[in-house]
């Protein structure tokens, strides 16, 4: 066991631990935001600044009683939660967050901050992504209650329909980047154009970039396209019957997914460890800095924006972004054989 | 490695069963889809990562999706018994299952047949990725069957349409 693989370890694990601590920093950021948009003062009693609010909802939920409804099928049942976070980590396992690292000389040889480097990154994304659909279809199928079906439903139809404009907006990045590895796409915007501007692909790719963010929340589930869930008409959507850790475990799945999305976008169109003023070895705090510029942008969507109509859903999923999804494909396709 | 090949053949088998001896429609779908990732692993073995990433996001992530939907929608009590000659389905399967185990015998036969130990695959160039193999055999090699096989799927998804639309 030499230090560079124990060293290989401690990023795998340091990176876990994170991306569970990141749900609970986005619930306190979700409760605290929309209370400033509403112009309440969000939770401030359980510790300072209400900090300890994400600990008090978990060992609340986890101290909840396990509720299961008597026609559910038993092991779909169970399994759905375990789907849903399983996907929604294993996603994260090809998004690099940093450059190099030897801590300080400690090292003999720099370790990379990723779990894996996949020579075909985006496409394992992107099958995890697809994978992620059946926990929320099973929950929904399997609780047997009709809500859940529908929720589930309702779903799997919009992230099926969703997932093609998201898969284009990541091609048309592939193209610029030449290649499949989210490593090398970093690697390849960094510097500057004149002097000045970074080389992120979003200045080539704006389009693409809002076409990703659009599909990416509606990947998540998110409002303005939380139907899944739409509390009015569907109660809970596919976690009607869910209660305790099972629904927490759905919630932390919701929350990841998010972070996938948005680190995702941080290292294919806005540069991912790459920017100005800091020097390499702290490239991670604008990796992490980007991240949560774009969710802040999720939680202020969500607190801003009405939920659409399903039929508006999917007219905007198949006729509107769809196309421009291609078109943006296309002119990217023909930019680089003539320019590239 | 060896060992590798033979527990997910072992399990993919065995996934393979079930799915057809399960009664839950829904379960059965589900082993399918616990098949192919099996098969995706097989195809990361043979250093297929390309194919390998292809078969889970086609297959499990979106074909199957759609038999799940098809399945959770579609009411799949038996319907009303009509009259079938009961010999036939026996016929019908003698000449499938003929028709396989003949398949199965060729296959054994070719693939014990001594054979002069020829070139090896092509070795990949190096610096040459799965994708890029794969893409130079499809757009290239063998673009015309590529793009005539497009076609047909092109063609067979118009004619669901088709066949789906209503007349106003």
């Amino acid at each position: 066991m030499d230090l560079v693989y124990i060293a290989h370890i401690g990023v795998i694990l340091f990176t876990f631990f994170m991306l569970l601590n990141s749900a609970a920093v986005l619930v306190l950021m979700e409760r605290k935001v929309a209370a400033f948009l509403q112009q309440r003062l969000g939770p401030n009693r359980t510790g300072p600044w209400g900090t300890l609010q994400p600990v008090a909802d978990i060992l609340k939920l986890l101290f909840k009683e396990e509720l299961r409804p008597l026609a559910a099928d038993r092991w779909l049942f169970a399994l759905a939660p375990i789907l849903s976070v399983t996907a929604a980590f294993s996603a994260f396992a090809v998004v690099p967050w940093g450059g190099t690292t030897t801590l300080f000389g400690l090292l003999p040889e720099p370790v990379p901050l990723r779990v894996a480097d996949v020579n075909v990154g985006i496409l394992v994304l992107f099958a995890i992504t697809s994978m992620g659909i059946y926990g929320i279809v099973l929950a929904g199928w399997s609780s047997n209650s009709k809500y859940s079906l529908l929720g589930g439903l309702r779903s799997s139809a919009q992230m099926i329909s969703y997932e093609l404009s998201y898969g284009l907006a990541l091609g048309a990045v592939l193209l610029l980047g030449n290649s499949l590895s989210l490593t090398d796409i970093v690697n390849q915007q960094s510097g500057y154009w004149f002097g000045v501007i970074p080389r992120w692909f979003i200045f080539i790719q704006p389009l693409g970039f809002v076409i990703y963010m659009i599909a990416g929340i509606a990947e998540t589930n998110r409002a303005p396209f939380d139907f899944p869930e739409a509390e009015q008409e569907l109660v809970a959507g596919y976690h009607t019957e869910y209660s305790s850790f099972r629904f927490a475990l759905f919630f932390l799945a919701e929350y990841v997914n998010m972070v996938t999305v948005s680190a995702v976008a941080t290292t294919l169109f806005l540069g991912g460890w790459h920017g100005p003023f800091l020097p390499e070895w702290l490239g991670w705090l604008w990796w992490l800095a980007k991240l949560f510029a774009l969710l802040f942008f999720y939680i202020w969507m969500r607190w801003t924006l009405p939920r659409y109509r399903y039929d508006q859903l999917m007219h905007f999923g198949w006729k509107v972004l769809l196309p421009v999804a291609v078109i943006n494909l296309l002119l990217t396709a023909a930019a680089v054989l003539y320019w590239g | 490695m060896t060992i590798a090949f033979y527990t997910l053949a072992a399990f993919i088998l065995a996934l393979g069963v079930l799915v057809v001896s399960t009664k839950n429609t829904v379960h059965a779908v589900l082993f399918l889809v616990a098949n192919f990732l099996c098969v995706a692993m097989l195809y990361v073995l043979l250093q297929a990562e390309f194919l390998a990433v292809i078969q889970v996001l086609v297959y499990a992530g979106g074909i199957v999706v759609l038999y799940l939907f098809v399945v959770m929608l579609v009411n799949l009590k038996r319907g009303p018994e009509t009259h079938v000659d009961p010999r036939r389905r026996d016929r019908m399967g003698l000449l499938i299952g003929g028709a396989v185990l003949a398949e199965f015998v060729a296959i054994l036969l070719y693939g014990f047949a001594p054979r002069a130990t020829g070139a090896a695959p092509a070795a990949a160039a190096p610096g040459v990725g799965n994708v890029e193999q794969v893409g130079w055999s499809l757009y290239v090699d063998y673009l015309v069957p590529f793009e005539v096989a497009s076609i047909l799927l092109l063609v067979a998804m118009i004619g669901a349409i088709v066949l789906a639309k209503k007349e106003p």
